[in-house]
């Protein structure tokens, strides 16, 4: 389940967000905003303009409203951006409040503490029943318990000691048993505290490419603040009196407030799309870093294929029926409890052999699959077919067995042993005492859909490796098949790092999800290190994600989401930047005309007067940002596709859509503002 | 707007886009330490024996501080030599005029343009310089500011081809290759097909010759003691003088014009710069003339992208340099064509369009061309008067400053201009394919924006904060009860501002070239003029280096689908639109203020 966004503007997140949009014109707060404070003292300066002017007060005071408009639209996106996040994050925490806890005090008592005063390395009990009072790993006992209220999936999942499933979070449901957890971290300080913080306003630290970014806008209003102070001298050569709030007026207009005003709320948002998936981001960067991706690691088992091998085809020996060869590799499975053998009896069914139980059988002996002999079968004494003795097994073990009851190796059966295993299948060879009956392919099945994520992936320009502990030949198949660039095949823990550490070297940016506690060091290795919600504490602590879901493919959307942050954010500085033009045009002959009427021509929109010029690229300037927001915290939509294509379809909305929009706009306003007769 | 003019424009991008590749591949030899060319047997053990004389270590190459220290001590060095021979020209040998020194603001002023490749000349040579300060004090700068120029931008580029390194190259050795391989041996050739023109090459004393039609002039009256008579309205008063003589000049000129325009530096050896017969003797020396100031400009381009391996890339910002070159030298063609418009408002109708400040024999195209092109470029040479083109005309020329000139641009100079601007657009664009921005590999992170920001904010903080200055200055507006021009400025309103602009624009750029009109041999404008000069090419070029240092320190992205592609029409397209949003939109104020105003109260018939 991914948590459903609340609607754009929510009432319960609107009327706060209302609020606090005048608490962030702390100047305090706006200092961190280049572009946002120096409206605001423009907004000051014409305010204070409206007393000390001689003339046009009405006009100097609408222009102090709608500057004061702007840097509180600017305000209210963020705050709306951050409204939302905390609900979202409120959502998940809402469920661990008032928990009580059973803590384990010395002597082995237990004494019933809350929930808030558990502490790292705190013991406590819980019960079938109760809540999990904080995030820890289970040290004794193993429990079902119901994660539905951080994941929404339903079925119950099992956590136990020891190995990579003893992670659990607070707020989840303990269903049966009993377990002993160790509390793993202090109140304030779990993952979901962790995220509430990274999208609340005051503690939110700017990521990397916000800081670049924020540099060009903070440099752009100081040439543009330039522009607008020497333009007064310039002014006084021609024999002109530029009045203060008209300078402050074009200075607004020019410097970059459309993406000033929605920078931070991008980012928040971003976060907060997170979270919409059920991931829970440690860092800012990390989101932004999922965007830089170039090279996935996949572990094969569970994310690229289901998680076993199965049966796909009988390949009869010369001479025996297709039939004959399903009948008996039913008969030798039906003591085999491993999926692979349950597979071969599924398959059999489809060839019309009935499914049999092993009590219909009350003569047979059935010999039970185990590693060390490698194959399973049935042993008849009284009744139907007595003295047979079927087996099913690795090719090799059968060998021998065929060898032993004096039969001899078939070497058409070998060859298709040979081409399986080539073709990254798993041969199984089925025997009925020294006849060899043929061969049961057995085969990964690559989940659906993932060759289309692959090449979506591929278009993006990036790297997919799949990680498999099969030989090369077998990876070599199963790559092919679920469409991945390239494989690492026989792979133990370190070589996952040693390859991430050799991508990296190559200048590329690694991503890769991990559940267990020797994927602990690759997840802190990797650029973007997801670790599953089911993962051990360390797999968790290491990487800068925890995906809730516990789902490997999530990875996917965890980069289109670090992707389509950074095209919002581009796309509505290249936005920001191509108004300018308009205003200029707007405000430029406005300022003039008095002086120069013949300069008529350049008031290209026809705008109806200078005042009504200004005001009405003003209030555009304003209201651009509130039009805005809805795309800041949604996202500028992402298709996967090649860089050269995004580049060409942005700019063109961005670019050539950033020049021509406020034309309109400002035209309409106008239109408006006369019709009103504003000023 | 005639065809034979859509020819030579044709006929000058197809020769241009000829050279630039053979250019480019003769740079990839001079800029590497060890690269060899067919003149390596007469001029190695000259470079070496220099290397020896400096003390100079070819193979260690220098990080990006002690590479911009190298160039900004040796342009120090250079600077205060100059200043020292000027002011004390009356000491020295070969002054047989026997001129005084020249005075402390113009002798800053003179070092500064010479040092800076700007050649901004507040001075009339023949009534001020002594031979040795010509030919020594000043010469050696046009060889040694290209050199400079040129050497910064390989070190730039080096920056982006290099990774994972510290190192740039070394200053001092790229300065004499440049100068020994390139500049001068091509100044060699290009100075014979120059003279093949008839352009003069000699040593003898200038020549007077009877008019065949005496003339008689007005000039301001003199009392006995020189000084100007004025009369009640407090002007001068006029007198007529007859003139039965001309002075025609002599001297080592081919010489002197081929590194003028091979290494953008523009000085005039006469006062009418290439409009002068002998400066600018046919056709074809205009052709060669106006080729040669962007010959290694644009191979430059080619150096690029060879050494960045990505020949595309090159070709993409030479591409987006010439579609700006013919949209000003269209507009500026366009504008002088159509004429003045009082002169149709009177009946009269030109077909010439607009002759005012133009040399006959070139006529209307091939002096909006060569305006264009000097002003692309930060040549500063002009073979028309600027002052003297229409309004939107002579906006053109104003424009291609602003652009920090960055269209093929001075040598070196306007490459790495542009790169800044392929630094931004890469950064802003960058972000909306869905990765950090990445410039040929290299992320483009916040202390690149920074810098690369840091350079546009002092081009634009010294254009218009000096030009603010003047305008609030006695030496700017005129009186505004009486309309009395002040000491400064010739001309009213509009376009006495445009003077002022254009001078700061100038002299920031480091072009040189001039709107004249104002009287820039004043120890306000002297000085002025001589510290954006400065601001201009040096507090510019730190910035720069800094960011060529950061990217040549960076992992090199291996490029995937998913890389910013800076190749192609898309791209040409958006650095296109970066360098006219960033770079122009900032002057447009003050461009309205100017010509732009200017233009529509011509239309109305008012002049200034």
């Amino acid at each position: 389940m991914s948590h459903k966004p609340p609607s754009l503007f929510d009432g319960a997140i609107v009327g706060p967000a209302i609020v606090d949009s005048f608490r962030k014109l702390d100047p305090r707060a706006m200092i961190t905003n280049p572009v946002m404070f120096v409206t605001q003292v423009g907004a000051l300066l014409t305010t204070v303009g409206i007393f000390t002017a001689s003339a046009d007060r009405g006009f100097i005071a609408h222009l102090a409203v709608w500057l004061w408009f702007t840097v509180l639209f600017a305000n209210f996106a963020e705050a709306v951006a951050e409204g939302r996040g905390k609900a979202q994050a409120q959502a998940l925490r809402r469920t661990r409040v008032k928990t009580m806890a059973h803590r384990v005090a010395s002597g082995g008592r237990t004494e019933d503490v809350n929930a808030n005063d558990l502490r790292k390395g705190d013991v406590v009990i819980v019960r079938a029943g109760e809540v999990i009072p904080a995030d820890g790993d289970v040290i004794e006992g193993a429990a079902t318990v119901d994660e539905s209220a951080i994941t929404g999936e339903s079925a119950p999942v099992i956590r136990e000691s020891g190995g990579d499933r003893s992670a659990v979070t607070g707020g989840t449901r303990v269903l049966s048993d009993e377990i002993k957890i160790r509390v793993s971290i202090n109140p304030g300080e779990g993952f979901l505290d962790r995220m509430i913080s990274l999208v609340e306003g005051a503690k939110r630290q700017k990521t990397p490419n916000e800081i670049a970014l924020t540099i060009l806008l903070a440099a752009l209003t100081i040439i543009f603040l330039l522009v607008c102070v020497t333009l007064k001298p310039y002014g006084l050569y021609a024999g002109m009196v530029f009045s203060v709030p008209v300078l402050i007026a074009l200075l607004v207009c020019l410097i970059p407030t459309t993406i000033g005003g929605l920078l931070s709320a991008i980012g928040i948002a971003g976060m907060d799309r997170l979270l919409q998936h059920n991931v829970l981001a440690m860092s800012g960067r990390a989101v932004e870093a999922a965007g830089d991706v170039d090279v996935l690691l996949l572990d094969k088992t569970g994310t690229i294929t289901l998680g076993n091998r199965q049966a796909t085809e009988f390949i009869p020996a010369p001479g025996v029926s297709e039939k004959e060869l399903a009948d008996a590799a039913q008969l030798a499975s039906l003591a085999d409890e491993t999926p692979e053998g349950r597979s071969v009896v599924v398959l059999a069914k489809k060839f019309g052999i009935r499914e049999r139980q092993i009590q219909e059988l009350p003569h047979a002996q059935f010999i039970k699959f185990t590693a060390q002999t490698r194959m399973s079968g049935v042993d008849f004494g009284n009744g139907d077919g007595v003295g047979r003795r079927i087996r099913k097994g690795a090719s090799e073990a059968i060998r021998q067995f065929v060898t032993e009851q004096g039969g001899h190796n078939d070497t058409t059966v070998m060859d298709k042993v040979n081409d399986i295993a080539r073709g990254g299948g798993t041969p199984l060879v089925v025997a009925d005492g020294r006849r060899m009956l043929g061969v049961v392919r057995l085969k990964d099945i690559v989940k659906g859909g993932l060759v289309e994520r692959f090449k979506r992936l591929r278009t993006m320009g990036i790297k997919t490796i799949m990680i498999t502990g099969d030989n090369p030949l077998t990876a070599t198949a199963i790559a092919a098949e679920a469409g991945v660039d390239d494989f690492l095949a026989e792979a133990k823990p370190e070589d996952k790092l040693a390859l991430i550490r050799r991508e990296q070297t190559g200048g590329r940016m690694v991503a890769m999800i991990g559940d267990g506690t020797n994927d602990a060091p690759a997840l802190a290795q990797a650029d973007v290190g997801v670790a599953m919600n089911t993962g051990t504490q360390a797999a968790k602590e290491a990487g800068n994600m925890v995906d809730l879901d516990s789902n490997p493919t999530k990875l996917i959307e965890i980069i289109e989401i670090g992707k389509q942050l950074l095209i919002t954010r581009g796309s509505l500085t290249t936005f920001s930047i191509a108004n300018d033009v308009a205003k200029y045009f707007a405000i430029i002959p406005a300022m003039l005309m008095g002086t120069f009427p013949a300069i008529a021509p350049l008031n290209v929109m026809g705008l109806h007067s200078p005042t009504t010029a200004i005001l009405s690229a003003v209030i555009f300037n304003a209201l651009i940002i509130v039009a805005l927001i809805p795309l800041a915290l949604r996202g500028v939509k992402y298709t996967p596709m090649g860089a050269a294509a995004i580049l060409q379809r942005n700019l063109l909305i961005y670019g050539a859509g950033g020049v021509v929009i406020p034309f309109v706009g400002i035209k309409l306003i106008d239109l408006i503002v006369t019709a009103l007769n504003l000023v | 707007m005639q065809p034979s003019g859509w020819l030579q424009l044709a006929v000058y991008v197809v020769v241009l886009a000829a050279i630039t590749k053979p250019m480019g591949l003769y740079l990839m030899q001079v800029l590497d330490a060890k690269g060899r060319t067919w003149l390596d047997p007469v001029l190695r053990p000259l470079e070496r024996l220099t290397y020896w004389l400096m003390g100079v270590r070819a193979d260690h190459e220098q990080d990006w501080k002690q590479y911009t220290w190298a160039m900004l001590l040796f342009s120090l060095v250079g600077c205060l030599f100059t200043y020292a021979i000027l002011r004390l020209q009356h000491l020295l040998p070969l002054n047989p005029q026997g001129f005084g020194p020249v005075s402390p603001d113009l002798a800053f002023n003179t070092a500064v343009s010479f040092t800076t490749n700007t050649n901004w000349q507040n001075y009339t040579g023949e009534s001020t310089m002594s031979y040795l300060s010509q030919m020594v004090a000043l010469v050696i700068h046009n060889f040694a500011s290209a050199a400079t120029g040129i050497a910064i931008a390989a070190a730039v580029v080096r920056g982006l081809a290099r990774h994972t390194t510290k190192l740039l190259g070394n200053f001092w050795v790229d300065l004499v290759r440049v100068s020994y391989y390139l500049l001068l041996p091509i100044c060699l050739v290009f100075a014979v097909a120059l003279v093949s023109q008839g352009m003069i090459q000699n040593f003898q004393p200038f020549t007077k010759a009877k008019l065949v039609e005496p003339m008689k002039i007005q000039v301001e009256k003199k009392n006995d003691k020189g000084e100007t008579v004025k009369g009640a309205d407090g002007k001068a008063v006029m007198e007529e003088q007859a003139v039965t003589e001309q002075v025609i000049p002599q001297g080592p000129m081919a010489s002197q014009v081929a590194i003028k325009m091979l290494g953008t530096n523009g000085g005039g050896y006469t006062n009418a710069n290439a409009a002068h017969p002998f400066e600018n003797p046919t056709p074809l020396s205009n052709f060669l003339q106006i080729l040669s100031i962007f010959a290694i400009g644009s191979g430059l381009t080619y150096y690029l992208g060879r050494m960045t391996k990505s020949q595309a890339h090159g070709w993409a910002v030479w591409a987006t340099m010439i579609v700006l070159f013919l949209a000003g030298a269209l507009a500026c063609w366009w504008a002088e064509a159509a004429g003045n418009p009082i002169h149709h408002h009177l009946g009269v109708i030109a077909a010439d369009g607009n002759m005012e400040g133009k040399e006959v024999r070139f006529g209307i195209f091939n002096s909006a061309l060569f305006a264009t092109i000097t002003t692309d470029a930060s040549c500063g040479a002009v073979n028309c008067m600027h002052d003297s083109l229409t309004a939107l005309g002579g906006m053109v020329p104003l424009f291609n400053l602003h652009l920090g000139e960055v269209i093929i641009g001075g040598v070196g100079a306007g490459l790495y201009g542009m790169l800044v601007f392929v630094v931004l657009a890469v950064f802003i664009a960058g972000l909306m394919v869905g990765r950090t921005p990445e410039y040929l590999g290299k992320k483009i992170q916040s202390f690149d924006v920074k810098m690369a920001m840091l350079s546009l904010l002092i081009l634009a903080l010294t254009i218009l904060g000096f030009s603010a200055w003047a305008c609030m200055s006695q030496w700017g507006p005129p009186d505004p009860a009486t309309h009395a021009l002040t000491d400064g400025t010739n001309n009213s309103g509009p376009h006495g501002f445009s003077e002022i602009l254009y001078a700061y624009s100038s002299a920031v750029a480091n072009n040189g070239s001039a709107f004249a009109g104002l009287s820039g041999n004043t120890p306000w404008y002297n000085t002025t003029l001589g510290l954006a000069m400065l601001f201009g090419r040096f507090l510019m070029v730190v910035p720069i280096m800094a960011l060529a240092g950061s990217l040549a320190q960076k992992k090199l992205v291996p490029a995937s689908a998913g890389t910013f592609p800076v190749t192609g029409f898309t791209f040409v397209i958006l650095l296109l639109g970066t360098v006219l949003l960033i770079g122009a939109l900032n002057f447009l104020p003050a461009l309205a203020l100017g010509p732009i105003v200017e233009h529509f109260l011509t239309a109305q018939g008012k002049l200034f």
